[in-house]
């Protein structure tokens, strides 16, 4: 009898539980998501029929992996905390918004403002990224494959944003501590904001999180860093007549 | 807030369904603004007869005879055809103005929507789905169409207050933003002699288009000068006779979705007004970028 149990728990664990949203309100989605606790056999998780939907797995707080089969709207994992989501599609507005951990890879693009204010984990944008790209990051790690638009990693203060496409205009603007990566063109660089020497531990640095963003036959070498030049921080009095 | 959807059809096989296809996309946006929803249809020219779209707060007693007694005054045949509190009266294309001018001497209630050769506008307070099945815009037919569902920021919730803004013949006009400058560009026009019949920023927008191609300028030319000449937050979709255009402001940050495939192009506020379309899952989707005009003509 105990190798019936045994053999029921592994059918468990290996099926994904599959939710879809053409059946049920996203609101049962979500809420099952937040009532995981540690230890649940629910580890993985398919959601179908997505089309637009805003807020899309927000708020899960358990190691689980979470595939989304289409596009999202607004916020889709936003505050994510662990997880592990893939949107086989392409994001709206604010994905992986205040992430804390854990991971996101979006198979297709992603509007304005993808992994703004994050505080860690990983997102990953296999395509493009519009506007406001990492705006005021807090520790995330943004790794988008194509190129991303204006105001990307505005006031970002940690973390590191990797692109491997071109940036848009006032790239950086107002920038504190994060680290920003371009492989390809940039606009222009935002207040503040200036390229800096790739040193050995920014390259071995760079490799590490290429690779674990899946990211093949790029070399860290072919990037230029960016970041704060730090004539922000303190207010110049020789400014004073500007006020 | 606010909801905007556009749809520009290429496959002929497909005019049929415009008003369907289009109600559709305009109510799956319906939580991006309560306040009023309007949709402009483009429908198939006839060569022959020109159309003005009115409304009235007291149909009942507006509409009543007024085809005969117009007909009557301007010396032309004409019809109308009554939806709720709307109606399209069609006559000659060269009595258009003749009309207009006749209809408000007539009855000074009446609120004139638009006017041209192939354009039908119908708006009112209320929600999409409300607005669509009021003036049964599903069974429409037309080649290209756009809607709006609003959330009022810039003027009164009315009628006159909705959008789609019409100011040229065949021209009109949605916007998700708000203008900064609209007073300065309405003063600037009404100098011109553009008439005005609100104080929203947005039938402003809608006059600077209709006097930048009153002066020769192409849909794209006259998109191209909003870029300048209006200062704020803007996603404009823009309809004329045979054409179709998107511009967002440099900015940028009210959200924009496009699709096209060999059948149509289509906008979309967001994502969400676009997944029922025929062969989405393959279309070609993207964000229209920052300062660029994109149109696209029959």
């Amino acid at each position: 009898m105990p190798a019936i149990n045994v053999s029921k728990a592994l059918d468990q664990s290996h099926a994904s539980r599959v939710f879809d949203l053409a059946e049920l309100p996203l609101r049962e989605l979500n809420q099952a998501l937040h009532d995981l606790t540690p230890g649940s056999n629910e580890t993985a998780w398919e959601v179908l029929n997505p089309k637009g939907s805003h807020s899309v797995a927000v708020g899960v707080d358990q190691p689980v992996t979470i595939d989304v089969r289409g596009s999202v709207g607004y916020y889709c994992g936003g505050m994510n905390d662990g997880s592990a989501i893939t949107v086989h599609g392409s994001a709206g507005p604010g994905v992986g918004e205040n992430m804390m951990s854990g991971s996101i890879t979006v198979k297709g693009d992603a509007s304005q403002y993808a992994g703004a204010t994050g505080r860690g984990g990983l997102l990953v944008i296999e395509g493009n990224a519009s506007s406001r790209c990492g705006i005021s990051m807090k520790g995330i790690d943004i790794v988008v494959h194509g190129n991303i638009g204006h105001m990307s990693a505005f006031m970002a203060q940690s973390g590191n944003l990797v692109v491997l496409g071109d940036a848009g205009d006032a790239l950086g603007d107002s920038i504190y501590e994060a680290r920003l990566f371009v492989r390809g063109k940039v606009g222009s660089l935002g207040a503040d904001c200036i390229a800096k020497e790739m040193r050995p531990e920014h390259l071995e640095f760079l490799q590490g999180l290429l690779d674990r963003a899946g990211v093949t036959g790029v070399k860290a070498a072919e990037f230029t860093r960016y970041g704060s030049a730090r004539t922000l921080y303190n207010f110049n009095i020789d400014n004073a007549d500007a006020y | 807030m606010c909801g905007i959807v556009g749809l520009f059809l290429k496959d002929k096989s497909l005019e049929p369904q415009l008003g369907s296809m289009l109600s559709q996309m305009l109510i799956s946006l319906s939580d991006r603004g309560p306040d009023s929803a309007g949709i402009a249809i483009y429908g198939t020219p006839s060569g022959n007869e020109a159309k003005i779209t009115m409304q009235s707060a007291k149909p009942e007693h507006d509409f009543r005879n007024l085809d005969a007694e117009l007909a009557k005054a301007i010396g032309a045949p004409v019809s109308i055809a009554v939806k709720s509190t709307h109606a399209v009266i069609r006559t000659a294309p060269g009595k258009i103005e003749e009309a207009r001018e006749t209809i408000q001497a007539l009855r000074p209630d009446i609120r004139i929507m638009g006017a041209g050769d192939v354009v039908e506008i119908y708006k009112e307070v209320g929600l999409p789905e409300t607005v669509v099945d009021r003036f049964d815009v599903r069974s429409m037919t037309g080649t290209h169409g756009i809607g709006h569902t609003r959330m009022a920021t810039e003027s009164a919730v009315t009628t006159m207050g909705a959008h789609p803004f019409s100011t040229g013949a065949d021209q009109c006009l949605v916007h998700n933003g708000s203008l900064s400058n609209h007073n300065n560009v309405r003063r600037e026009l009404i100098r011109e002699g553009m008439k005005f019949e609100t104080e929203n920023d947005t039938e402003v927008a809608a006059a600077y288009l209709s006097s930048q191609m009153a002066h020769g300028k192409n849909l794209g030319e006259a998109l191209e000068g909003t870029l300048s000449d209006l200062d704020g937050f803007f996603t404009f979709v823009v309809g004329t006779k045979n054409g179709f255009g998107v511009v967002r402001d440099p900015i940028a940050c009210k959200p924009a979705v496009m699709a096209e495939t060999d059948q149509y192009v289509a906008f979309g506020s967001e994502y969400r007004a676009l997944t029922k379309l025929p062969g989405i899952d393959n279309a070609r989707v993207w964000e229209p970028e920052p300062a660029t005009v994109y149109f696209w003509e029959h």
